[in-house]
C-alpha cells in the first residue's frame, strides 16, 4: 500500500466530546475540526462514532516463539487489531524465554511483518525467568528491538536483591522493570483467590497478602534506589492502597489492571470451570471496586489485557489441571466501556488516557499513545458505544478461545482502526 | 431425588433424610445370610479412582455388589492416564462402554463436579471423594452413625439430628470429610464445632455454618460425638505444627479427654487412623469409638445412594423384600 491516500473520518466524537472530523493523509492526522474538505478521500461516516487514539497494551502474550498452538505474533496482532489496538507488548515468557536480543529481535522482526500492530517486545529481567542472573538487558536494548520494559511475568522477581540490581541497572537506558508481584513460598499450589469461597470450594489459596507483600517491598526498592517501577495486573484492594501511598511520597510507581479484575469475581470460580482461572486470581467484589476506583482517580495508571491464549485442552479439563490465563484483547475495551465509562467512573477522554496515553509513556515507546492532532501520527480507534452484543469466541480473530465472557453481553464495538494512516479493521472486520 | 452426588451441600433435609432411612432398610440386608438385592441387576456402575484408596473403593464394591450391578473397577495407576489421557477422555470410554454411573475419587477439588456438568458424560456422577473439597457419602455415613447411636435405628427413622453437638478435630484445611460433615450436620440440624490449630483452620471458615475453637478441652464437656480426623505427620514439615508430640498434646484424644466427654458420647474417626497421633490405642479400641461401625455403615448408606440415584421410582427395599415379584413389574 504505497499510494498516498486520504482519508476522512467525518463527524466522530473525539474523545467522546462534539463531533469533529479528521482528515488522515499517509501516515499522519493532517487535520482535525469541522467541515473538512473531502476532495480525494475516503470518506467514513462516523456519526454517533467515538474516536480514540490507537489503543496500546502493555501486556500481551503473543506465545511466539514456542506456543504458536495457542497464538502466533500474526493472529494475536490480529485480535489486537480487532479490539482497536495499535501497539501491543509481547511479554517475555516465551520457549525460549525473551532474555536475549536474537529471540527478542525475532518477535520484533515478526510484529513488522504481521503488520497489524507495533509489537514492542518485553525483555525477560532474568536467565530463563528463573530469577537467578540478570538477563543482558542492555543488549536487549541495544537490539534493534529497543527493549525498554523488562518483565520476568509469570514469574515474580522474588529475590530482593536481584530485584533491586535490576530496578537500578535498566535506569542506565531510561527502561522500566515490571513486576509479576506474587511471593512464591505464599502461592504455593495455589489455584484461587484464598477466601470465602477457596474455605467452600477446596481450592487452594492465592491470598492477596502474596501480592501486596512484594508490592510493598518494591516500591520502598524503587524509591530506596531512585528508579521507577511498574506493577503488572493489581488485583486487591490492598495493593490500591499501597501503590496510592508510595505515589503520595512521589517515588516513580505506575501500576495496571486487567479488564476481567474489574468486572469478575471469585465467586465465578463455583463453577469450577477453568476458562476463569486465571493469575492473580479473580477476587472479590470489593476488591473489583477498589479497583474501578484507582483507575478512576489515577492511582491505576493504566489497563493491561494481560491476553493469555490457551488451547482448548488446557482449559476442557478439571480446574487444578488447567493453564492459567484469558484472552482479553478482543473484549478489553467492552469491559472497560462496561465497568468504567456506563458507570460513569471514566469518560472517553479518561479511557484514551488509561488505554493509550498512559500505556505509552510508561513504556516509552515511540509514535503510540498520542493525542489525535495535526502532525500526529494517524493510529486512531473508532468505538460505537451504542453496540451491545453476545461474546462469540468463534469470531475472534485470536487463535485462541479461552474467553470469561463467553455468551455475555457487553457493549461497544470497534469498528475501525487506523495503524499510522492505514484500516486494520474496517467496519468492524480485519481489513 | 438429583441424579447426580456432588456435594452434601446440595442435600436438602428431606433429601438426607430419606437417604438415612432407605440406608437402615439396606442395613437389615446385611443381617440376612444372603446380603443380596437384585435392585440394580443390568446396571453398570465404574469405580473411577484417580486416588490411592482402600476403604472407599471397597466399601462401593460392595454396595454396588449387594445391589447386583455389574462392577467395573479402574484405578489409574497404571492406565491410560498415567499416559496423559485426560479425565474428559477417560471418562468417555467408559461411558462408551454402558456404563449407568461413574463414582469417581480424585485429587483435583471439583473434578467429580466438572464430570457432571460438562457435558462430556450422560451417565450419574457419584463423588467417592475430591481433594480437600468435598465426600458426601462419608458425611452420610458419619450422621448414620451418629443417628443411629444417639436416636436409635428405629426411633431414627425419620428424624435428623436437630440439638446435637458434633466437635470435628484436626487438619480442617485440608479435609473433604470435615467440609462435608459441616455441610450435612448443619442441614440435619446439629450444632458443629471444629477445633484445631489456627494454622489448619481455612481463611474464609467464618462463613461456615459451624463454631471455631482452639481448644479441644474447653469443648469436651458439651460435645455428643468427637470425631477426629488424621493428621498427616507431613504437615509438620509445613510449619502447620511444631511436632508431632505437641500435637497430640493439644489436640489427641486420650483416655483423659475422652473421660471429660458426656458419659454417653461417642468417638468417631473416619479413618486411616494414626494411633499416638490424633487418637491413642485406649480411645480407639474402646467400646465408645465408632470407627468399625462406620465402615459396616458405611456399606449401607452407598447402597442407599446408589438405589436412589439409579433406581429412581421403583419400589423401596422394604417392599421389594416382602414382594420379590414386583420389582420387575416396576422396573422402568
Amino acid at each position: 500500500m504505497t499510494a498516498h491516500t486520504k482519508t476522512l473520518i467525518r463527524g466522530a466524537r473525539l474523545l467522546g466530546g462534539e463531533p469533529q472530523d479528521v482528515l488522515i493523509d499517509g501516515e499522519t492526522v493532517a487535520a482535525v475540526g469541522t467541515g473538512l474538505d473531502a476532495e480525494g478521500a475516503r470518506v467514513i461516516e462516523a456519526g454517533g462514532l467515538v474516536l480514540l487514539p490507537g489503543l496500546v497494551d502493555l501486556h500481551t502474550h503473543l506465545r511466539e516463539p514456542g506456543r504458536e498452538d495457542s497464538e502466533t505474533v500474526l493472529t494475536g496482532t490480529r485480535a489486537a487489531a480487532a479490539g482497536g489496538y495499535t501497539a501491543v507488548h509481547a511479554m517475555a515468557n516465551t520457549f525460549p524465554v525473551a532474555d536475549t536480543a536474537g529471540v527478542v529481535e525475532q518477535v520484533w522482526r515478526l510484529g513488522k511483518e504481521s503488520g497489524y500492530c507495533d509489537v514492542q517486545p518485553v525483555g525477560a529481567v532474568t536467565v530463563g525467568l528463573e530469577g537467578k542472573h540478570l538477563a543482558e538487558l542492555g543488549a536487549m536494548h541495544d537490539s534493534a528491538a529497543n527493549v525498554r520494559v523488562f518483565s520476568d511475568d509469570g514469574k515474580c522477581v522474588d529475590d530482593a536483591v536481584i530485584m533491586r540490581r535490576a530496578l537500578e541497572y535498566v535506569k542506565a537506558f531510561d527502561g522500566v522493570v515490571a513486576q509479576h508481584a506474587q511471593e512464591p513460598r505464599l502461592t504455593e499450589g495455589a489455584q484461587m483467590n484464598e477466601g470465602v469461597v477457596s474455605a467452600e470450594l477446596g481450592l487452594g489459596g492465592w491470598p492477596a497478602v502474596a501480592e501486596e507483600s512484594i508490592i510493598a517491598r518494591d516500591v520502598l526498592l524503587a524509591a530506596h534506589v531512585g528508579s521507577r517501577v511498574h506493577i503488572c495486573h493489581l488485583s486487591t484492594a490492598g495493593s490500591v492502597e499501597i501503590v496510592r501511598w508510595a505515589k503520595s511520597k512521589g517515588w516513580n510507581v505506575t501500576a495496571e489492571v486487567t479488564p476481567h479484575h474489574l468486572l469478575l469475581t471469585d465467586e465465578l470460580v463455583r463453577t469450577y470451570n477453568p476458562v476463569y482461572k486465571v493469575n492473580p486470581p479473580l477476587r472479590t467484589e470489593a476488591d473489583v471496586l477498589a479497583l474501578r476506583a484507582a483507575l478512576a482517580d489515577g492511582t491505576i495508571d493504566c489497563v493491561a489485557t494481560d491476553h493469555a491464549p490457551h488451547p482448548h485442552e488446557d482449559k476442557d479439563c478439571e480446574w487444578p489441571a488447567a493453564a492459567m490465563g484469558m484472552v482479553g484483547l478482543e473484549t478489553a475495551l467492552s469491559v472497560v466501556q462496561q465497568t468504567m465509562v456506563d458507570t460513569g467512573l471514566l469518560d472517553w477522554a479518561g479511557v484514551a488516557d488509561r488505554m493509550s496515553l498512559r500505556p505509552a509513556a510508561i513504556s516509552g515507546i515511540a509514535g503510540q499513545g498520542r493525542p489525535v492532532a495535526a502532525g500526529e501520527p494517524a493510529n486512531l480507534t473508532l468505538v460505537d458505544p451504542d453496540y451491545r452484543g453476545d461474546v462469540d469466541p468463534a469470531g475472534f480473530a485470536s487463535r485462541s478461545r479461552n474467553t470469561p465472557y463467553e455468551g455475555r453481553e457487553l457493549p461497544g464495538r470497534v469498528t475501525h482502526t487506523f495503524l499510522r494512516g492505514r484500516a486494520t479493521v474496517v467496519d468492524g472486520k480485519l481489513a | 431425588m438429583m441424579r447426580h452426588l456432588i456435594s452434601a451441600a446440595d442435600l436438602t433435609r428431606d433429601d438426607a433424610v430419606l437417604i438415612l432411612d432407605t440406608a437402615e432398610e439396606m442395613a437389615r440386608v446385611a443381617d440376612r445370610p444372603i446380603k443380596k438385592l437384585p435392585t440394580l441387576r443390568g446396571r453398570t456402575v465404574v469405580n473411577l479412582f484417580f486416588e490411592d484408596s482402600t476403604r472407599t473403593r471397597i466399601s462401593f464394591e460392595a454396595a454396588e455388589k449387594r445391589l447386583s450391578a455389574d462392577v467395573i473397577n479402574f484405578t489409574a495407576k497404571g492406565s491410560s492416564v498415567s499416559k496423559g489421557e485426560s479425565l474428559k477422555d477417560t471418562a468417555q470410554t467408559l461411558e462408551a462402554m454402558g456404563v449407568d454411573a461413574v463414582v469417581i475419587r480424585h485429587g483435583a477439588s471439583g473434578a467429580p463436579f466438572r464430570l457432571a456438568t460438562s457435558g462430556w458424560i450422560d451417565a450419574a456422577v457419584i463423588n467417592a471423594g475430591d481433594g480437600t473439597h468435598q465426600h458426601p457419602t462419608q458425611a452420610l455415613l458419619d450422621a448414620f452413625t451418629l443417628r443411629r447411636r444417639l436416636v436409635g435405628p428405629d426411633a431414627g427413622l425419620g428424624q435428623d439430628l436437630a440439638g446435637r453437638r458434633v466437635t470435628i478435630v484436626g487438619d480442617i484445611l485440608h479435609s473433604r470429610v470435615a467440609r462435608s460433615n459441616v455441610d450435612l450436620l448443619h442441614t440435619l440440624g446439629a450444632h458443629v464445632t471444629l477445633v484445631a490449630p489456627p494454622t489448619l483452620v481455612p481463611v474464609g471458615v467464618e462463613n461456615w455454618p459451624c463454631e471455631v475453637s482452639y481448644s479441644l478441652d474447653k469443648v469436651l464437656d458439651r460435645s455428643d460425638a468427637v470425631m477426629m480426623l488424621r493428621v498427616q505427620r507431613e504437615r509438620m514439615n509445613a510449619a502447620y505444627f511444631p511436632t508431632e508430640r505437641e500435637y497430640a498434646r493439644r489436640y489427641g484424644l486420650d483416655g483423659e479427654r475422652m473421660a471429660k466427654m458426656p458419659a454417653d458420647a461417642i468417638v468417631m474417626h473416619p479413618g486411616p487412623m494414626v494411633r499416638g497421633m490424633e487418637i491413642t490405642a485406649e480411645v480407639a479400641d474402646s467400646p465408645r469409638c465408632t470407627v468399625v461401625e462406620q465402615v459396616t455403615n458405611g456399606v449401607s448408606v452407598r447402597m442407599a445412594v446408589l438405589y436412589l440415584l439409579l433406581g429412581g421410582n421403583e419400589p423401596a427395599v422394604a417392599q421389594n423384600r416382602s414382594a420379590p415379584a414386583s420389582e420387575e413389574n416396576h422396573a422402568s
